[in-house]
Order: structure tokens, then C-alpha cells, then sequence
């Protein structure tokens, strides 16, 4: 039991913070220069992405464990996989619209931008080129979004330090956010070996 | 004679006026995640180009047929399905390529530069143009995917595509960092800065506030709503 937890604390650390989703795997690039201007989208679009992320896991497993493995249709994994998001992505805004308005209000406007977002795709192709089992897979793709929400709220907290600086005219706007994200991907560098060093 | 002036300039608008990584900022991931090197820059360019141009055809017949509904599930479909035959052909002839790619083999399915342009151009022209297009928007992601690869792989390996270079090693190291995730951000901005730079000397707007224009989703986006890009038609 000791051993199971452990490991998958070391898949869960490891996904927030060495093999970050965005700052060490460069997945869902998009939202996180878009959408990370100021701090409450940026809380409301990771949000978002580690319910869609749990969710596609949840239903990508099963269909590629019993439906693509056993009848040896694995090349499919893509095609399949990318409908399976753009349908549940959808059926979770119909849903929240109609029984969970509240809930829609804050994350509703988030959903359209996930199914593009290849953070979703990418965890879930990521756990079947591990063959993780389900437990596994749930635990990457909760801590691969809980990395995601990481990033993204420390990344906010720079770009509005960085709204009224004074910066040289060609690098004003992308150029300026993009070596700030450098220099916020170097900080996580330092975490290097941590996780193994605690969970081995 | 008009006609063939016009798809020249569809062919060559995407190499560098509305070059899709450094002027509409599309496609960032696999152009981050891919250019530690030139042979993987190279494969990297090369898959995209087949699947967009494939995408872009096949899209540009069916436009018509295809309701206005249900276009983007559409688009992933048929996208998704050309990325499959390219994932086998790669598995199959070229698995160095494959092992370089990863997962961002895949991934090109929903790489923003393919459904931006299916969205955004095939799916309002005929298939020429629509092919015009692919084909530039693919050498234009290539040769910038590649241009990377090489200041990464320069500057954080001392070689290039593979061989090694004579200056590094016996007088000062390679910096690794370059070829760090850190190092592709800072390369990317610069690359980025630089192509501004260059277009503002010309009096063109710089390059799309985080690409969020080029983007499919911008119209449901609710930061890409506000920061509008300037124009790059």
C-alpha cells in the first residue's frame, strides 16, 4: 500500500513541478501566453482544464483499454481520442449550462478554448506511451493540470508586474512575455531531482 | 495572367509577410518543444506541411458540403485522420524521426496553424489557392522551425544536424541551457523581437499580441475579444 502511494505521489509531484506540463513540456502554450493576463482567468482557465483533463482521462481509458487494445485498433488512439474530447467537451457544457449554472458562469466560457488545447490530447497520449494503469493516469492528469493552474497563477502575478514597465519598443508585448516565461521555466528548473530524491 | 499573379503571392505570403510562427504566433508548442535540433525541426516541419496541405484540400472540396454547424468537429475529424496516416508512414520508413517527434507527432492534430488556416482560409477558397496556401503556410513554419533548431542547437549542442562543430569544445563549451526548456522561451522572443523589429523598419504592425487573433477559438475567447491584433491581411 506504502509502495503504491508513493508512487504515485512521485507521478503526481513530477507532473506539477520537473515535467511541468507548460514550462517543461511546452503543452497548452496557447492559453498560457493568452489567457494569463490577469489572475482570475487565469485561476478560472486552469480550473477548467483539470476538470476536462480528469474527465478525458476517465473516458479515454476505458475505450482504449477495452474497445481499441482488444481488438487491436491502437492506431486509431488519436482520431478516437480527440472526438472523444470534442464530444465530452461539449456534453460538460451542456450539462453545466442546464443543471449547474454557477459552476457555467465561471468555467463555462473556458470549455470551447479546451478542446484545442493540446494538454488534454497530449496527458491523455502521454498515459497510454506510459501504460499507466487507471489510478496512474488519473493521478498525471489531476497533477499535469494542477501544474498547468501552477504555472499559469505565477506567470499572471509576473505579467502584472511587468503592465507598466518600461521596455525597448521591439520588445514590447510577445518577446518580453516569452523571456519571462524563460525566466519562470528556469526557476522550475531548479527543482530538477527533487522529486526523485523524496519518493525513491 | 492575373490569376496566376494572385496564387504566386498566396504561395509566398506565408514564408515570411504572414509567416505562422514568427508573425502570427501559431503552432508555439511544437515549435518550443521540437527545436533542440535540425533534424527534428526538419521532420517536425515536414509532417505538419503534409498533414496541412492534405487538410486544406480535402477541407477546400468539401466546403460546401460541409454545414456551417458542425464545421470544427469536422475539420478535426478529417485532420485527426491525416495524422494517423502520417504517424504510420513515419513509424513505418522513418523511426529515428518518430522517436525524435514523441508524442508531438500526434499533437500536430490539433496544432493551431492547421485548423486556423482550415478555418480561416479553406474553408472560403477554391483548392489551388487552398493548396498555394498549405504549401507556404508549411515552408514558412518549417524554415522558422528549423531557423530555431539551428541557434538551439548551435549555441546548447556545438553541432549542427548531428555533425559537430570545430569551434566548440576545445576553446569553450556549449551552453547547455539553450537547449533547456528555458532556452527555447528566450530564442523564441528573441526570434520574435527580431521579426518585429524588421516589420516595424518597414512600418508593418508587429507581430499578434499572443497570437490570440490567428486563433480559431478567439471569437469565444474572453481575453482574445479585448486585445484585438493588429491586421495582417
Amino acid at each position: 500500500m506504502i509502495h503504491i502511494t508513493k508512487e504515485l505521489a512521485a507521478i503526481f509531484f513530477t507532473a506539477v513541478l520537473t515535467q511541468n506540463f507548460v514550462l517543461a513540456k511546452f503543452l497548452g502554450i496557447c492559453p498560457f501566453l493568452g489567457v494569463s493576463k490577469k489572475l482570475h482567468t487565469a485561476v478560472g482557465m486552469s480550473l477548467a482544464v483539470i476538470f476536462v483533463m480528469a474527465l478525458a482521462t476517465c473516458a479515454t481509458y476505458p475505450i482504449n483499454k477495452y474497445l481499441l487494445e482488444t481488438n487491436g485498433l491502437t492506431f486509431l488512439q488519436t482520431l478516437v481520442f480527440i472526438l472523444v474530447i470534442a464530444a465530452l467537451v461539449q456534453l460538460v457544457e451542456i450539462a453545466l449550462k442546464r443543471f449547474l449554472k454557477p459552476l457555467y458562469r465561471s468555467l463555462g466560457i473556458y470549455l470551447p478554448l479546451i478542446t484545442t488545447n493540446c494538454a488534454v490530447l497530449g496527458v491523455v497520449l502521454l498515459n497510454v506511451t506510459r501504460q499507466y494503469t487507471f489510478a496512474q493516469a488519473m493521478v498525471n492528469s489531476v497533477g499535469g493540470g494542477a501544474g498547468f493552474l501552477l504555472a499559469m497563477v505565477l506567470f499572471a502575478g509576473v505579467r502584472s508586474r511587468m503592465e507598466h514597465d518600461d521596455i525597448p519598443k521591439a520588445l514590447r508585448g510577445l518577446p518580453s512575455t516569452l523571456i519571462a516565461a524563460s525566466l519562470v521555466a528556469l526557476s522550475f528548473l531548479g527543482l530538477g531531482g527533487v522529486v526523485e530524491k523524496i519518493f525513491a | 495572367m492575373t490569376e496566376r499573379v494572385s496564387y504566386l503571392r498566396e504561395l509566398t505570403k506565408g514564408f515570411l509577410r504572414e509567416n505562422p510562427t514568427l508573425r502570427l504566433v501559431l503552432g508555439t508548442c511544437p515549435t518550443l518543444a521540437i527545436s533542440i535540433s535540425v533534424t527534428g525541426a526538419l521532420g517536425m516541419g515536414a509532417a505538419a506541411t503534409a498533414v496541412l496541405l492534405c487538410s486544406n484540400v480535402v477541407i477546400s472540396a468539401l466546403r460546401s458540403v460541409i454545414p456551417d454547424k458542425v464545421r470544427i468537429p469536422a475539420y478535426i475529424t478529417i485532420i485527426a485522420g491525416l495524422v494517423t496516416v502520417v504517424q504510420l508512414l513515419v513509424k513505418a520508413f522513418l523511426p529515428a524521426i518518430d522517436a525524435a517527434l514523441g508524442i508531438y507527432l500526434p499533437l500536430i492534430t490539433v496544432n493551431c496553424i492547421i485548423l486556423g488556416r482550415a478555418d480561416g482560409y479553406a474553408n472560403s477558397h477554391n483548392i489551388p489557392a487552398a493548396a498555394c496556401d498549405a504549401l507556404g503556410m508549411g515552408v514558412g513554419f518549417t524554415g522558422a522551425l528549423c531557423l530555431m533548431g539551428a541557434v538551439r542547437e548551435v549555441l546548447g549542442a556545438g553541432s549542427f544536424a548531428g555533425h559537430s562543430l570545430p569551434f566548440w569544445g576545445t576553446t569553450v563549451s556549449p551552453i547547455l541551457i539553450f537547449l533547456l526548456p528555458p532556452g527555447g522561451f528566450f530564442v523564441y522572443g528573441l526570434l520574435i523581437a527580431v521579426a518585429n523589429r524588421i516589420s516595424q523598419k518597414k512600418g508593418k504592425p508587429t507581430a499578434e499580441e499572443a497570437g490570440c487573433a490567428g486563433c480559431v477559438c478567439a471569437a469565444s475567447c474572453p481575453d482574445g475579444k479585448k486585445n484585438k491584433g493588429g491586421d495582417t491581411a
